[in-house]
């Protein structure tokens, strides 16, 4: 038999996906344009406001940009700071409509 | 040897908090709770108590400092009373779901609107449901010893301790209290293990979301969900119930003073009527209980000393041969009766006993209440009993026409 939990107050190790994947609750993603993003404009490490705003740390600051989709729960606050308009956050649709 | 010093309710709470050697001290002032912890900063300040004295801006704030310390690993104390408490009362919850044994003490204070500082114990009574373990203290002898042995007991069940005693009429009122050997206290009270050591080398997220179901975390150990939590609490608090009976009597073998573990009896043997309190309102009922009986009327009073874990089965025990039951309490439950006759029926239900039961709401916003009138209460209740009134709400000494 498994053995039961033995914490008596919640507790877990920090690690990647630790809450589940939350990438399940989004139902907006965000798309990068990458002919418009400085870092990949620029083909350099550069700018990554989307990498230090982003709450849920899915942004990976590299040359190009890349968003963890798995845990990316699409705020939107990537697009929002974004200064050269690069993200676009698009709405899924609906199910049963 | 015997160290008796005269001294006020809230001084013998600070020497409990002392002799358990805390170690984070966060508090808020608020009448009639400020000398407890007036007193430990100075003791800190004159560097007498090696601890940390937390100055915060209120008491949501205190407790959270509490629940920080105690997280990693130090014995923490507080106290407050009335609106202070009420302040907490989201973080009490915190503390207890965390189960950090953190000793709070409540010195019982009415509750606004309208504004009132003196003594009843509705601020307490109002938190019954936050995970604490609440003792009741009648002296100001039990309120030190009951600071002590609420540390001993907290860190085995890691539960907090609310150590509850009436405002003015204990906390600044000054009899003699006997303060127990420092060496003596230190064997009976191991040092605080933490059941989570917070360390760089372990790192954990303590209190992350909980789902409603069970979920394998990222190591793929199977973790409880939020209701398996709730049950683990449960399960502890009921379980403490042992654990408090056994430290009073290891503490009375050792200190020579037994308050009675969960519940106390006085002139309960051939009781034709029993009276049930918590409190100092139970002490002035045991002199309410000798007048009865130089009256004639054979009077005996049952004293709830822990309210929280309720001790259904001493409650059975204590009332198997009650003719009569009548509680008298400073609380009530608006829309339905005090909560302590409330909780001593439910425990009494399909055991038999079916003695009448009537409920005195006395004392609120410290209205007097005195040992004669105590038992004119009494005397009047026999008689409506004996006509058959079986429940009856009665507010003491109140105007209710």
């Amino acid at each position: 038999m498994e053995p039961k939990d033995d914490n008596i107050s919640a507790m877990c190790k920090p690690s990647v996906g630790e809450a589940g994947r939350t990438g399940d609750w989004r139902d907006a993603t965000p798309v990068i344009d990458q002919t418009k993003c400085i870092a990949a404009v620029k083909n350099r490490p550069a700018c990554y406001l989307c990498w230090l705003y982003c709450p849920e740390g899915v942004v990976e600051a590299g040359v190009p940009v890349k968003i963890n989709l798995e845990y990316c729960k699409g705020c939107g606050v990537c697009a929002e700071e974004c200064p050269s308009k690069a993200i676009t956050m698009v709405m899924h649709e609906e199910n049963g409509k | 040897m015997s160290n008796v010093q005269i001294m006020t309710g809230n001084s013998a709470a600070a020497w409990g908090a002392r002799l358990a050697k805390v170690q984070v001290v966060s508090a808020y002032p608020i009448t009639p709770s400020t000398s407890v912890t007036e007193t430990i900063a100075n003791w800190v300040e004159r560097g007498e108590l090696k601890a940390e004295y937390v100055r915060v801006e209120s008491e949501h704030s205190v407790m959270t400092v509490c629940v920080s310390a105690s997280t990693v690993g130090a014995r923490v104390f507080t106290s407050t009373s009335s609106h202070g408490l009420l302040y907490m009362h989201e973080q009490l919850h915190w503390a207890a779901g965390s189960r950090l044994p953190i000793v709070l003490c409540c010195i019982n204070r009415g509750v606004g609107a309208p504004w009132s500082i003196f003594n009843d114990q509705q601020d307490s009574i109002a938190q019954r449901d936050t995970g604490w373990i609440q003792i009741y203290c009648r002296d100001n002898q039990e309120i030190i010893d009951s600071v002590i042995q609420a540390y001993r007991i907290a860190e085995e069940v890691y539960c907090p301790v609310m150590v509850c005693y009436d405002g003015f009429v204990l906390s600044h009122t000054m009899m003699p209290v006997d303060i127990p050997d420092a060496e003596e206290v230190c064997r009976f009270l191991p040092p605080y293990k933490p059941h989570t050591l917070l360390c760089a080398e372990e790192p954990r997220n303590i209190n992350p979301v909980i789902f409603p179901w069970q979920r394998r975390d990222a190591e793929g150990v199977l973790r409880d969900g939020y209701m398996d939590m709730r049950w683990k609490l449960q399960h502890a608090l009921e379980g403490s119930a042992a654990v408090i009976a056994r430290t009073s009597r290891d503490f009375a073998e050792r200190f020579g003073r037994d308050h009675g573990g969960l519940l106390w009896g006085y002139r309960t043997e051939d009781a034709e009527l029993f009276i049930a309190a918590m409190g100092s309102i139970a002490t002035e009922a045991t002199t309410a209980a000798d007048l009865l009986r130089e009256q004639g009327v054979r009077a005996g009073v049952v004293g709830v000393r822990v309210y929280r874990p309720f001790p259904r089965e001493e409650v059975r025990q204590a009332f198997r041969s009650a003719p009569a039951i009548i509680v008298f309490e400073k609380d009530i439950s608006y829309g339905y009766e005090g909560a302590l006759a409330a909780d001593i029926k439910a425990a009494l239900y399909g055991t038999g006993i079916a003695a009448p039961i009537h409920n005195f709401i006395a004392g609120l916003g410290g209205r007097d209440v005195k040992a004669h009138e105590l038992a004119e209460a009494v005397r009047a209740s026999l008689a409506a009993m004996a006509q058959g009134t079986r429940e009856r709400q009665t507010w003491l000494n109140c105007v209710t026409e």
